[in-house]
């Protein structure tokens, strides 16, 4: 009770501390617009913002400190603060080179580009790299047990708890290299998602727009079916099929990953499918398309050169999002345990496999780093595809009006 | 006497795309108690954000760089947000041009009049709804006691536009910014509210800020008329001098546009075979007949206008003709033969002959395909020119079209203005070679001068070519200067048909009377005139009527 | 009203249609399973007989459509068949299977009283949070604060929930020991203990609706804000909170409303992941164990709670956001 007591007085002061703020700054400058017409939550913003950035600072310098006992309670606060420096700094770095190098056109995209959506970009490279190369930069084979090295290596590469150079992420519980299964991850998790994406928007985006411009019974029937796919959620009616196909998949002698594949595509498929219909809807009903019936035009013509061509913008957005949700359903059925299966490498079954690591966090912060590096990397993927949506999506809203 | 408002060298500057540009470049204003300011101008000059700026309000993304609004001694540019929030809707009102849009739906009329009177203490709630009674019986509201208790859109679109204009009144402020009220409605609609707002302003000598794009208008509601164009002020007089003897050259032109009319052109022979002819034709969307036996010709060469308000059923007429809807029943012949209903059985030739101009040039070009690919799409389909034989084609358009080939071939419609965009529309339907083009409100997007354009052009094709036009169009000023027969349409029926020059002399059908009588005219007696012979209270009823 | 009232009930209509449809389809889909049920009970080294038997048993001789109907009126009685986890694997279950609990509504029932109380304490923070945070958001768009929780939020959205979850067991649970990691929870707990026990799984949930919720919140808000009758009261003198009290809420109701109810939609499979993480028993666990065990009926009957209560929170949106149009209250 006494930290909640605590956070309400923390609160209280700042409140206080914020209308004095505002009156001194009245008093002082009494005819300055920006002071005379600042509402009360502005002037709270400015001092929460202010108290936020010295808290940060405070917790870096508390992972510094010479006690190891403070040092590493505040391990993962001061990493995480370096991170954020680190890529913010990236992605400034990698726009500045944008706006340099390349055509006209990328430079200007470049110049627009908020920080955000440099380093999604940035991120979407990288992973892409760790994806087709993996066998290239993996120092070690995905499931290779490593002869003569120990289980269980602590990452970090610090041979006085446990560490060692060679593996600086360390080892699993069976000497697999991590740094090496993370990498893989990235090729496994990362194109198996994108395949059923690709899937998903194949069926989902060709139903859909048929629908559109057939229009009558042909899109009665789809758009009931699809309403009764999507009445059931995602992650359970995966579960659901999974079950199904995980006894089908040995007797038909089909990985259950690929069986996995066509399930999540099929039920994202739904998804692609409601906004084919819309955008291919609002294309159709534009005065274009009525004069190229008028003109007599087929189906083909008007669906490849009048309709397709409006509707990639929306699309490719829709493709970040759908991307993104694919991949985290696959992660969460993968930590589940009935996703991706061994011996490939994934980044769902490894933070499954390390996750009781974590409690080891408060003595060994670098124990405790492996499960939250693979949970980390697939957070951190789907945030810079979320970033280029974002901007993609506030750049052609903006646009409009 | 001091002026009640003095805007003072004031530029505003909108941001797009994180570039601030200019929008008002250092306009002057000035406003005596009880005047009334017309601002005119097309689309961009400007207006509205002036306007705005007269009550120190700019909309997010604009802000005012310099200048000053001085109103009644209290300059509005620096002045707090508290003080500004005293003045507005106390003594300067604003009424915008979509009433539908401005009241909020979740409100009934009567509790938003009161709301001002009442946050700025000016009169207590019974106080101020008993005074809101008066004054919709005033404005001639239909059932003035009880219109007030009903929501926004249980209300009419004239009725809330008056209804609006009171709203602005409630406070008895010093001056009412217009900002278009009557653009968004019909003719016979807009009579009524011009009288409104015209009374009113008198009735309390109101200054008034009047902004439209309707010179005629404009002619019978403002005192002095200001004409703006890009932001720029082009130049300000008395509403009578200007309208007798504009200054400046682009006044001059602006006046102009309202004198073209080409002459009429010989009768028909009677027996002559019509290009077009719509027989008996009924008509329905679902169960309910928006056509019913509907008839009329067109003749070779001629331009059949084809009038009536929103609602009256013409552009379904021209759906019928196109094929896009099938009749349900009369039928369509094309040079005395009967097309078959449904443009999927129709053949290439026959969907050749006809061709549609659409009234919104930014949703009937592909936003994607150049010009060149545009237009040369027809000429392929069509007349199987390929290759070199189709660039000449799609030249020789472009040439007649009078848009500089070599210039415009390969750009995306975005990177052309409205009246280009329009003109690109009447190229592809003059690719497929066609007997007969629908223009389906070809101009009514469009800004006055380059609607003009558009119709000049219009005229010389058809005197070049030999077309046939069906002219549907809600503007009868569009008309007089282009139609040679006219077709008055109302709920779905032809009211009247016959040449123009017998259409536009009176006495007809009491609602062709009613529609051409409404529609505003460049003399400034015009709506007193024109009230008096209605007598007053046929405005009353004629808004009961709607109801 | 009587438009309003049709209006309702022809949702109402086919939301149960779509139950219904919904529950073909999950019936259909696990019939989909090669062999039956009598031989995955038994194994595959049963006699013929034996499998026999079970199937009489079971109904399983009975044709495709018998069964289905069997299974839905079983199903509307609150009767969900016969786990067969809780009668042959009952050491895999844990201590429920252990005290003779054998049908699937048994076991359910518990799981799902602990789901909705996770779901309930949820709710209670990330809805007036969300619906703080959103407005905050939209009244203070492009400045500081709103980038920040633009990035905040999407970051939020974009993480798997076990990510959230384990960073939240890492700073609360391991590093300053607030709260418990793990979310064991049993019958005759005092309430403060159980809520103690829920708080983290119940915070890490709050992370990703709220995000969600303040997101659409915020888009909701803005939309309005650009509407001209917002402007006319400014333009009125009105104070810019009577602005945002009188004319804006009562406007913003219906899309908030919409977007609470498809946030605690969303919820539904949040849980699933998150229970697993904290090891809470509720029916998002049994989910997932039942799917690991094959325990067809128990599979069966969560997929079908899932979708009702998917259905039903739909549903619950659509209609407020009827309610609260004033065009279809006042008709003309």
């Amino acid at each position: 009770m006494s930290g909640f007591v605590t956070v309400v007085l923390f609160f209280v002061g700042m409140a206080v501390f914020a209308w004095a703020f505002r009156s001194v700054a009245r008093a002082l400058k009494p005819d300055e617009p920006v002071f005379r017409d600042m509402p009360y939550a502005t002037a709270f913003g400015y001092i929460f913002g202010l108290v936020a950035i010295m808290g940060a600072i405070w917790l870096y310098a508390l992972s510094r400190d010479a006690d190891p006992l403070v040092a590493n309670k505040y391990f993962f606060a001061g990493k995480a603060m370096e991170a954020f420096v680190l890529f913010t700094i990236a992605a400034w770095l990698f726009r500045v080179v944008g706006r340099s190098i390349g055509t006209n056109g990328s430079r200007k995209l470049f110049r627009q580009m908020p920080l955000t959506a440099s380093f999604g970009i940035l991120m979407i490279i990288l992973y892409s790299i760790a994806a087709i190369f993996a066998g290239v930069i993996a120092p070690y084979g995905q499931d290779e047990i490593i002869q003569g090295v120990a289980a269980n290596i602590v990452p970090g590469g610090n041979p006085a708890i446990g560490g060692n150079p060679e593996f600086p992420l360390g080892t699993d519980q069976l000497g697999r290299d991590l740094l090496s299964r993370l990498i893989y991850g990235a090729q496994n998790t990362v194109g198996i998602a994108f395949v059923t994406t690709l899937l998903a928007f194949f069926l989902g985006g060709s139903l859909g727009f048929l629908a559109a411009v057939l229009g009558g019974w042909f899109d009665q029937i789809m758009s009931r079916a699809v309403d009764v796919l999507m009445a059931i959620p995602s992650l359970i009616f995966a579960l659901l099929l999974m079950t199904i196909a995980a006894v089908w998949a040995p007797r038909l002698g089909i990985p259950l990953t690929l069986f996995m594949v066509v399930i999540i595509a099929v039920i994202d498929s739904t998804r692609v499918y409601r906004l084919a219909r819309a955008v291919g809807y609002n294309i159709v009903v534009m005065d274009y398309i009525e004069a190229a019936k008028l003109r007599g035009e087929g189906m083909g013509y008007l669906i490849f050169k009048e309709i397709l061509p409006n509707a990639t913008a929306p699309l490719l957005a829709e493709f970040g999002l759908r991307f993104c949700f694919v991949f985290l359903t696959i992660a969460s059925l993968s930590f589940l345990g009935v996703g991706i299966q061994p011996p490939l490498a994934d980044w769902g079954t490894m933070v499954r496999d390390l996750a009781q690591f974590i409690n080891f966090a408060a003595f060994a912060p670098q124990v405790a780093a492996a499960p939250l590096l693979a949970a980390g990397a697939i957070a951190l993927l789907t945030v810079a595809v979320n970033f280029v949506v974002d901007w993609m999506l506030h750049r052609s809203s903006g646009l409009k009006s | 006497m001091s002026n009640l408002l003095t805007i003072n060298d004031i530029y505003i500057e909108g941001r797009s795309d994180e570039v601030w540009s200019p929008i008002i470049n250092g306009v002057n204003l000035s406003l005596k108690r009880g005047e009334v300011l017309g601002l005119i101008g097309e689309s961009g000059a400007g207006k509205s954000t002036l306007g705005l700026a007269a009550m120190g309000y700019t909309r997010d993304g604009c802000r005012i760089s310099s200048g000053s609004v001085n109103f009644d001694g209290i300059d509005l540019v620096s002045a707090s947000a508290d003080v500004k929030r005293g003045l507005l809707g106390k003594r300067i009102a604003y009424v915008a041009q979509s009433a539908a849009a401005s009241f909020n739906p979740a409100h009934k009329i009567i509790d938003q009049h009161t709301e001002a009177p009442t946050q700025h203490g000016v009169m207590v709630r019974a106080e101020s709804s008993e005074d809101a009674m008066q004054l919709y019986e005033r404005l001639r509201l239909p059932n003035p006691h009880e219109i007030g208790f009903r929501y926004p859109h249980q209300v009419s679109g004239g009725q809330l536009q008056r209804a609006m204009t009171a709203m602005a009144m409630a406070c008895r402020p010093d001056l009412i910014i217009f900002d278009e009220p009557t653009t968004a409605l019909d003719v016979t609609t807009q009579i009524e509210v011009l009288a409104a707002i015209r009374k009113i302003v008198e009735d309390f000598d109101t200054a008034a800020i009047y902004i439209t794009h309707d010179l005629a208008v404009v002619a019978q509601m403002a005192d002095r008329v200001k004409v703006l164009l890009r932001g720029d002020e082009i130049e300000t007089a008395d509403t009578r001098q200007m309208l007798a003897n504009p200054q400046e050259d682009y006044t001059k032109s602006l006046w102009a546009v309202r004198s073209f009319e080409r002459p009429a052109k010989p009768a028909v022979h009677t027996g002559a075979t019509p290009v077009v002819s719509v027989r008996g034709v009924t008509a329905a969307y679902g169960k309910v007949d928006v056509l019913s036996d509907v008839s009329f010709d067109m003749h070779a060469g001629r331009t059949v206008a084809v009038v009536g308000e929103s609602g009256s059923g013409k552009s379904t007429a021209a759906r019928c003709i196109t094929g896009l809807l099938a009749p349900r029943q009369g039928h369509v012949e094309f040079d005395g033969a009967q097309l078959p209903a449904s443009y999927k059985q129709r053949d290439k030739m026959q969907l050749r002959q006809a061709q549609m101009i659409y009234q919104m040039a930014d949703t009937a070009l592909n936003p994607r395909k150049t010009i060149a690919e545009i237009i040369g799409r027809p000429v392929q389909f069509y007349m199987g020119l390929t290759g070199r034989a189709k660039t000449k084609r799609v030249d020789e358009l472009l040439t007649q079209i009078e848009l500089e080939p070599s210039q415009y071939r390969d750009r995306l419609p975005s990177e052309l203005s409205g009246g280009q965009k329009q003109r690109v529309g009447i190229a592809r339907a003059l690719a497929a070679e066609p007997k007969f083009i629908i223009c389906d409100e070809v101009t009514s997007a469009l800004d006055q001068l380059v609607a003009e354009g558009i119709l000049r052009l219009l005229a010389d094709l058809q005197d070049t070519l030999g077309l046939t036009y069906m002219f549907i169009t809600h503007d009868l000023a569009t008309v007089k200067s282009i139609a040679d027969e006219v077709v008055v349409m109302k709920d779905g029926r032809v009211v009247e048909q016959g040449p123009k020059a017998e259409m536009f002399q009176p006495p007809h059908h009491p609602y062709t009377d009613l529609l051409l009588s409404s529609v505003p005219e460049m003399d400034p007696d015009w709506l007193t005139n024109l009230l008096e012979e209605r007598g007053m209270e046929n405005i009353g009823d004629a808004a009961v009527g709607k109801m | 009203m009587g438009s309003v009232s049709k209006i309702i009930l022809q949702r109402l209509g086919l939301g149960l249609v779509t139950l219904f449809v919904v529950s073909i389809v999950i019936f259909t889909a696990v019939n989909l399973l090669p062999g039956d049920f009598a031989q995955s009970i038994l194994g595959q080294g049963a006699t013929k007989d034996a499998v026999e038997a079970i199937r009489k048993d079971l109904g399983l001789d009975q044709p495709f459509f018998a069964r289905y109907l069997d299974w839905l009126s079983g199903a509307v009685r609150g009767d969900l068949g016969t786990s067969f986890a809780a009668a042959n694997f009952s050491s895999f279950v844990g201590s429920d299977a252990g005290s003779g609990l054998g049908t699937v509504a048994q076991t359910i029932a518990p799981r799902f009283e602990n789901t909705m109380f996770l779901a309930g304490v949820t709710a209670m923070i990330a809805v007036p949070l969300a619906v703080f945070l959103g407005v905050l958001a939209a009244l203070y768009r492009e400045t500081i604060f709103d980038r920040a929780a633009n990035i905040f939020t999407l970051s939020s959205i974009s993480s798997p929930e076990f990510f959230l979850a384990y960073v939240l067991i890492l700073v609360l649970a391991v590093l300053n020991p607030i709260l418990p990691s793990l979310s064991n929870i049993f019958d005759g707990m005092s309430f403060s203990e159980r809520l103690e026990r829920t708080l983290l799984p119940a915070l890490t949930l709050t992370l990703i609706v709220t995000a969600h919720m303040m997101r659409m919140t915020r888009a909701a808000i803005i939309n309005l804000l650009a509407s001209p009758y917002i402007e006319m009261a400014r333009l009125k003198g009105i104070s810019p909170m009577r602005v945002i009290v009188k004319h804006a809420l009562p406007n913003a109701l219906a899309p908030i409303i919409n977007v609470i109810a498809l946030n605690l939609a969303y919820l539904i499979t949040g849980v699933v992941v998150v229970e697993t993480v904290f090891v809470y028993p509720g029916i998002g666990q049994l989910f997932v164990d039942s799917v690991k065990l094959r325990d067809i009926p128990v599979v069966q009957a969560c997929c079908l709670i899932f979708a009702g209560a998917y259905i039903l929170l739909n549903l619950a949106a659509d209609i407020m956001s009827i309610l609260s149009n004033p065009r279809l209250r006042h008709p003309k």
